[in-house]
């Protein structure tokens, strides 16, 4: 898989928050084989050095950073901290999120196209975590976006793919965007349906770090992203209204 | 000098932003900044002069989704 010109083998990123403890996160990363992990910005006092340890433990992990812009409600707030995140981070790629709504954490969709506009005009590779939308993808895409984020269901709310058939559309609209799934996964099943669809990547955050035993849950994740995708490259057969029979019928003994 | 530095109000005497950084202890630490809602990149951070009621955010990594 290529995302911006880069090549990757494991098609799951792992976000990097609400861990029980630092240690567990770093099991849970090497245990799900993510080679992109999302990591954020958030005030630090002087007197404190959680940051700096956080950034420390990734680093030393050495896999890919994709920074987002979670919390920022217009394009001009995302557009500034997509400035401080790459300048932290060392890094063109952002995770373009404007929320819209509190309750859903919903994307603004007009304040995410004109941010992505402002900031693929700057260099910036653009990651924009977006709706099933098709017109909106189309703009993102015409902003210098080469990639989409289009949400499973609500940040969080582990509710797998809410909208399968507009999920479906986009993907068949879009063949040759890699597309990938954020948000709302809750098991590795809604992972590799998503895979099983055709979608280039799926990224788990809450779903792994809020499990009983988030290690066990990425090791569950990267089974199921790389069974999805596997099951997509084998062809699956198309599902029918009526039985058909499996066994042959041809040389059925007649026994009535 | 009264501004105001991650929301807390703090009475600083030096000018610049980079100064202000320094006396406030965040010397050689991954932080990125913005003065009144705009990016200000580490190598102008010297030359950002600050005044009274100024907004300065100063951010760091942290885990995020």
């Amino acid at each position: 898989m290529q995302l911006y010109d880069v090549e990757l083998s494991s098609r799951l990123m792992l976000g990097t928050a609400r861990y029980p403890s630092p240690a567990i996160l770093t099991e849970a990363i090497k245990a799900s084989g993510a080679e992109i992990v999302t990591v954020s910005l958030r005030r630090e006092s002087s007197g404190e050095r959680a940051g700096q340890g956080f950034w420390s433990l990734i680093r030393e992990l050495g896999v890919r950073v994709l920074p987002n812009t979670a919390g920022c409600h217009s394009a001009k707030e995302a557009v500034t901290t997509a400035h401080m995140a790459r300048e932290i981070f060392g890094t063109a790629w952002i995770k373009l999120e404007v929320i819209g709504d509190e309750h859903t954490l919903q994307p603004d969709v007009f304040g995410l196209v004109e941010a992505a506009r402002i900031l693929c005009a700057d260099g910036f590779q653009v990651f924009p975590y977006t709706t099933e939308d098709l017109v909106v993808a189309e703009k993102l895409l015409g902003a210098g976006c080469r990639v989409l984020m289009p949400w499973g269901a609500p940040i969080g709310s582990g509710r797998g793919l809410n909208n399968v058939l507009g999920l479906r559309t986009l993907r068949s609209h879009f063949p040759d965007v890699p597309l990938v799934i954020d948000a709302g996964i809750g098991v590795p099943s809604h992972a590799a349906q998503a895979m099983e669809m055709g979608f280039d990547a799926v990224l788990a955050n809450t779903a792994v770090a809020q499990a009983g035993d988030p290690v066990k849950m990425a090791a569950a994740f990267a089974k199921a992203v790389a069974a999805g995708r596997e099951a997509l490259m084998a062809d699956p057969i198309e599902p029918r209204d009526l039985a058909v029979p499996s066994t042959p019928t041809i040389g059925k003994a007649f026994l009535a | 000098m009264k501004i105001l530095v991650n929301g807390d109000l703090h009475d600083v005497v030096v000018p610049t932003l980079a100064a202000v950084l320094d006396e406030l202890g965040y010397r050689d630490r991954a932080i990125a900044t913005a003065l009144n809602g705009e990016f200000i990149p580490a190598s102008a951070r010297s030359s950002a002069v600050l005044s009274e009621g100024d907004r300065v955010e100063v951010l760091a990594p942290m885990q995020g989704g």
